[in-house]
């Protein structure tokens, strides 16, 4: 049986990561390049947060401190955040956007459906057969752009290009099993993310071929997001973030 | 494939509950605020309707999408319909199972049809490749030649067509 001091941590890890790119979706409001994309945009944050909702308040009941949702989510310091440094990179164009979308969504969807089948812990279960039903229009969505804009014209294929040169290096702290997450994977509440990362390369692979990409080869993956090292984007995103709750404490809808 | 909400003494009552069928009746009838010619009921989304030890009244509710901002006005709107026909209740919202189309009853699709929103075709589960298509008929002609302006609608549960014969724009409510 996981405690809430194995659970939590890992939970945390996986509300972060919808929290924050929600948050980065949510930026495109009143910016996307036509009004479908505004709605889809909008639509997959909404996505994430909600999945970001249940998470943490399934961790704050775990943890059994008190902490709310809104708690969590609003009133840490940035280095108790623990998503990965993919999901806070900045949105630049369309191109870089679409292409993180891909790539999370690409992880995520297994991961949901791996943790849906398997997972110890039953509200974990069910939050995530939700999740995965919603991460599969995702990975279509933001998949069929790739291919799209990989495969276009001349500038939107140089734009996929310099997404895929800027963020693949982000990708490899996906699947990088933090003390937390290898604590909850023994303890049987999440999946172990190996077999994960043979369907990721495959979607990735069948995406970026039908996109003419190649996948750059790294050397050196970007990571540190578990620990809370992040980077510069990370305090400002967290000050637009953060701004009402922490000028106007305690305050609700 | 549709499912009715259920009460806790649907089998074998030894005496006929009439407050908690008369609560099952209210909460049933309470429109969706996004989509309002169905009800919470025709939608699946009101799971069932039972009393807790004390004899209160409990509605048990499922969110549609993880993100769907109506969960909230939904679970009020249920609250005060069965306030106001003097049934004191207590609202939990259930996420598993999870909610699918699959549980929207044949009325609610047909409800939805004259709406003008076309209802999810067929059933969840196939995980569709990139590019293909699901077949909606379009709600006013009933033509298949159709064509998917964006998978991402006015509402979660909702994607964008437009019909190629009649050329009316309508919102589909996909599978999920």
């Amino acid at each position: 049986m996981a405690t809430a001091d194995t659970t939590v941590p890992a939970i945390l890890e996986i509300a972060d990561d919808c929290l924050i790119l929600g948050h980065r979706l949510s930026e495109w409001c009143g910016h996307a390049p036509m009004l479908e994309e505004e709605l889809a945009l909008a639509n997959m944050g909404l996505d994430l947060l909600g999945q970001a909702r249940a998470l943490y308040a399934h961790a704050g009941e775990l943890e059994g401190k008190g902490r709310s949702e809104d708690d969590l989510a609003f009133l840490r310091r940035e280095r108790d955040y623990v998503n990965c440094l993919l999901v806070e990179r900045r949105n630049n164009d369309f191109a870089h956007t679409m292409l993180r979308q891909l790539y999370f969504a690409a992880f995520m969807q297994p991961l949901w459906r791996a943790i849906a089948a398997n997972s110890s812990d039953e509200t974990l279960r069910g939050i995530a057969a939700k999740a995965d039903k919603e991460m599969t229009y995702h990975l279509r969505h933001a998949g069929e752009w790739v291919i799209r804009m990989g495969d276009g014209t001349e500038e939107s294929a140089a734009r996929m290009a310099d997404a895929v040169d800027e963020l693949h290096r982000y990708t490899g702290e996906l699947f990088m099993a933090s003390a937390a997450r290898t604590a909850a994977i023994t303890a049987g509440l999440l999946p172990d993310p190996e077999p994960i990362r043979a369907e990721w390369e495959e979607t990735i692979a069948t995406v970026f071929a039908a996109a003419k990409l190649t996948a750059p080869e790294i050397r050196t993956w970007q990571k540190g997001g578990r620990d809370g090292i992040h980077g510069e984007d990370m305090g400002h995103l967290l000050a637009e973030l953060q701004f009402m709750q922490r000028a106007y404490p305690g305050q609700t809808w | 494939m549709t499912q009715t909400p259920t009460t806790s003494k649907d089998q074998a009552a030894p005496v006929a509950d009439f407050g908690l069928a008369r609560a099952l009746e209210v909460a049933s009838a309470v429109p969706d605020p996004e989509v309002p010619c169905v009800t919470v009921a025709d939608l699946g989304i009101l799971r069932s309707v039972a009393r807790d030890d004390s004899g209160r009244i409990v509605v048990s509710l499922t969110p549609t999408y993880s993100g769907c901002p109506a969960v909230i006005a939904i679970e009020m709107a249920v609250e005060t319909a069965l306030l106001s026909a003097g049934i004191d209740s207590k609202i939990e919202r259930v996420i598993t199972p999870a909610w699918t189309t699959d549980w929207i009853t044949d009325e609610g699709r047909e409800k939805l049809r004259a709406y003008g929103i076309a209802p999810p075709v067929g059933s969840t589960g196939g995980r569709k490749a990139f590019f293909a298509e699901d077949v909606v008929a379009c709600p006013r002609c009933g033509s298949t030649h159709t064509t998917k302006v964006s998978e991402f609608g006015s509402t979660a549960c909702k994607a964008h067509y437009r019909c190629d014969d009649c050329a009316e724009p309508f919102d589909y409510f996909k599978c999920i």
